[in-house]
């Protein structure tokens, strides 16, 4: 079946109301943004995609990855990647155990260690394996997320607001870094956003809510 | 273990654990109240305990006591705590305060109670202190200040413990009252510090204190163990009455008890519907205070004098606790002496085995009661989260239903229910009825700091595809050590300060460091009530200390956790 990321008539709806529809397939290595101010459900919808809808929303339709249908999948086992705008890493591990939760078991420990000095080398952060989180810049703490995520191979990834809280200058940097990995990794993307220069550099198809 | 099965049935397990002996002892007081009572041969119904309870010369006496040290210990810790907030919350003295005040509301209230007595007794340290110089005297005066027939001291004693507690509340409600700004509006706009804090804040907060402004009105009013040390003898408070007609071998003697309890749950309740009655009042004159525009010209004077009673609220658990440990390591030390001829370790010596013994029964009940307690809450929150279930405000209030039911109404009750049934009193039961009074507490106390967890820390490690319990125990639990040690130390606090659970449900047989304290009052032995206090005292501290000592040790070299 296809790879990629397919969301079929999906429509959230809270008490009723209908807050967004989306139909759309978004393949393996594109990125899709979604676009529109803030409270018009668009963390709702990532929400829906991996598993974890507050209650009093009501979701119907389908969504498909790599071929398999994911919609009634337990969280934990969909294979959906997301980052936030908060590099949210476990302030209780270290740089290194924080990559080690995200890389998928198995391998010896010799092993697993060089894959996350790997990971921090792909990044420009060798040897930060036993530093604090909390010590890093904003920066490092964005790429140990992104590695942190991309360990954990998901199938594809999602992105709320993932560079509002970066300054100007390290945005753009960040921003290329996140969609040249998940291109290398042909890895199907769904960003939220309502900045329209993230929007921009994602060059991929746009949806607008909550204008119609 | 299989959690999709198990975690759902947490939630009614945990208010099983906590309702159930409620239920069942006021059912257990009930029966025999009016006469029924099978374990001494006695079949009702009958009014005939009532009878006998109004017969005893004391009930109007004892009644009032109730009432009286309840409504006055109740609204002068709140008077207290409220003015302190309003005139000093934000500056160096409250702060001050906050330090001194916090570590106190794990000092057990017989403990503090003692060293009270030990402060102000006409043999006491402060009598000690001011003679011969100021006071003249060179033997005690003849004065009855411990156990005065008013129980002004018991509410004193009473008082000192509430304030640190109240006060820990009240800075939980602050944060989310937005006070600061409110307080700088209304100093721009002319008013005092304290009518300016009274007028705005004071009732977003109140409205969040009056769960436990209620269980520290109904516990006041049933206390036994500080009743029994510094409470009047002739005639004592209606629950010491009550303790004594359920100790007496007569059982029958019972019967006249659980009416006794009885009355005492009425009283509790008609307290509470007063207090209700008189914040609708109040509510109706503060807002024609705020409508008078009135600045708060004596705003000044009003928070130096709240200052300075919060102070020497903090001072006199303190400095009783300073003179147990004297008496504690006290030679001899003759009146009016301020220190003892000489120091010595006989008297821990001589106590101590006695104590290690009581101290080991302390710490079997308290740490297992504490886990079963911090295991059960942590299941109901997990589940909550999980399942998305969510606890209205009216459920908010089952959880402080067994700390407003007075406990001297319902643990008779659970004792003679276990009498009728033929149940062996002991240690196991003693635990359950603790579980009672620990578990809201454990609940309360990690509630809050659960709950504020940021879920989207559960959302990517979900996606990093760590299923539920890998999120919990990986992730949640750990990040969340310092509020868990801190519940837990609060669950082992209220755990080693139980007396009457312990006493009435232990049948006498189970002997902690706080039954063996409480029974030396009637004896005049300071140097053994020292040794016992402090040991009491230690039991309740230690793990307070521990709580804070462990999350800076584990998480040293992790800064995004320790402020948190």
């Amino acid at each position: 079946m296809d790879k990629g990321l397919s969301l079929r008539n999906v429509t959230i709806t809270k008490d009723g109301v209908p807050l967004l529809s989306v139909h759309h397939d978004v393949r393996p290595g594109e990125v899709l943004t979604i676009m529109g101010p803030s409270g018009v459900g668009k963390s709702t919808l990532l929400a829906f995609i991996t598993g974890t809808l507050a209650p009093d929303f009501v979701a119907e339709g389908e969504v498909w990855l790599d071929g398999h249908n994911v919609t009634h999948a337990a969280p934990h086992q969909r294979r959906v990647g997301i980052l936030f705008q908060d590099d949210l890493l476990f302030p209780h591990l270290s740089v290194g155990a924080n990559l080690a939760f995200g890389l998928q078991p198995g391998g010896t420990a010799a092993e697993r260690k060089a894959k996350i000095a790997e990971a921090l080398d792909e990044v420009g952060m060798s040897g930060f394996e036993d530093r604090d989180p909390a010590t890093l810049s904003g920066g490092q703490k964005a790429r140990v997320a992104l590695m942190r995520m991309l360990l954990s191979e998901p199938c594809g990834l999602l992105l709320d607001e993932p560079f509002s809280r970066l300054d100007a200058a390290l945005r753009a940097q960040v921003r290329d870094m996140v969609f040249d990995r998940a291109r290398a990794r042909a890895l199907p993307v769904l960003m939220v956003t309502h900045d329209a220069e993230d929007a921009q550099a994602a060059g991929g198809v746009i949806i607008t809510l909550g204008q119609s | 273990m299989n959690s999709r099965r198990f975690l759902p049935l947490l939630p009614a397990l945990t208010l099983l654990a906590m309702l159930g002996p409620v239920v069942a002892g006021l059912w257990g007081t009930l029966m025999p109240a009016f006469g029924h009572l099978p374990a001494a041969g006695l079949t009702g119904p009958s009014l005939d305990p009532f009878r006998d309870l109004f017969d005893w010369a004391g009930l109007p006496r004892a009644m009032l006591l109730s009432v009286s040290t309840g409504l006055l210990a109740t609204s002068i810790s709140l008077l207290i705590v409220m003015l302190v907030t309003a005139g000093w919350s934000g500056t160096r003295p409250f702060r001050v305060l906050e330090r001194l005040l916090s570590p106190l509301l794990s000092v057990p209230h017989a403990a503090a109670a003692f060293g009270l007595a030990f402060l102000i007794a006409p043999s006491g340290w402060l009598s000690r202190l001011l003679s011969p110089g100021v006071t003249g005297w060179d033997r005690p005066p003849d004065l009855l200040i411990v156990q005065d027939t008013w129980g002004l001291t018991m509410t004193a004693g009473l008082i000192v413990k509430e304030v640190p507690f109240l006060l820990l509340i009240t800075l939980a409600a602050l944060g989310q009252a937005d006070a600061k700004r409110s307080v700088t509006v209304a100093q721009a706009l002319g008013y005092g510090r304290v009518t300016g804090w009274l007028k705005t804040v004071f009732p977003r907060v109140y409205a969040q204190i009056r769960p436990p402004i209620y269980v520290v009105l109904a516990y006041s009013m049933s206390v036994v163990d500080v009743a029994v040390i510094l409470g009047p003898n002739t005639p004592p408070s209606l629950s010491v009455q009550i303790v004594k007609l359920m100790s007496d071998p007569d059982l029958a003697m019972r019967l006249e008890g659980a009416a006794a309890a009885l009355v005492q749950l009425g009283l509790v309740i008609g307290a509470l519907v007063f207090w209700r009655l008189g914040e609708v009042v109040a509510g109706r004159l503060g807002r024609r205070w705020v409508a008078s525009g009135a600045r708060g010209r004596f705003d000044p004077v009003v928070a130096e004098v709240a200052l300075l009673a919060g102070v020497a609220s903090a001072l006199a658990v303190l400095l009783g606790l300073v003179v147990l440990t004297i008496w504690s390591f006290a030679g001899f030390w003759g009146f009016p002496d301020a220190l003892p001829d000489q120091f010595t370790w006989r008297n821990w010596m001589r106590f101590g085995p006695g104590t290690l013994e009581a101290l080991g029964e302390t710490a079997l009940i308290a740490v297992t009661v504490a886990m079963v307690a911090l295991i059960l809450t942590i299941g109901c929150l997990e589940a909550e989260y999980r399942y998305g279930l969510s606890f209205s405000a009216r459920a908010v209030w089952l959880l402080y239903l067994p700390l407003l039911i007075p406990q001297t109404a319902f643990l008779p009750g659970l004792q003679t229910l276990m009498l009728n049934v033929g149940a062996d009193v002991g240690r196991l039961p003693v635990m359950l009825a603790h579980l009672v009074f620990v578990l809201p507490y454990v609940f309360l106390s990690l509630a809050d700091p659960f709950r504020a967890w940021d879920t989207r820390m559960g959302t990517i490690a979900t996606a990093l595809r760590a299923s539920p319990n890998g999120v919990l125990w990986r992730v949640r639990l750990p990040m969340l050590l310092r509020p868990i040690l801190t519940a837990l130390a609060v669950g082992l606090a209220v755990s080693v300060g139980q007396y009457l659970a312990t006493l009435l449900i232990g049948g006498g047989r189970v002997a902690t460091l706080t039954t063996e304290a409480v029974a030396l009052a009637s004896g005049s032995d300071r140097r053994a009530i020292g040794v016992y206090g402090l040991m009491q005292t230690g039991a309740a501290l230690v793990p307070f200390t521990l709580a804070l000592l462990i999350p800076a040790l584990v998480w040293r070299n992790r800064k995004g956790l320790r402020h948190g």
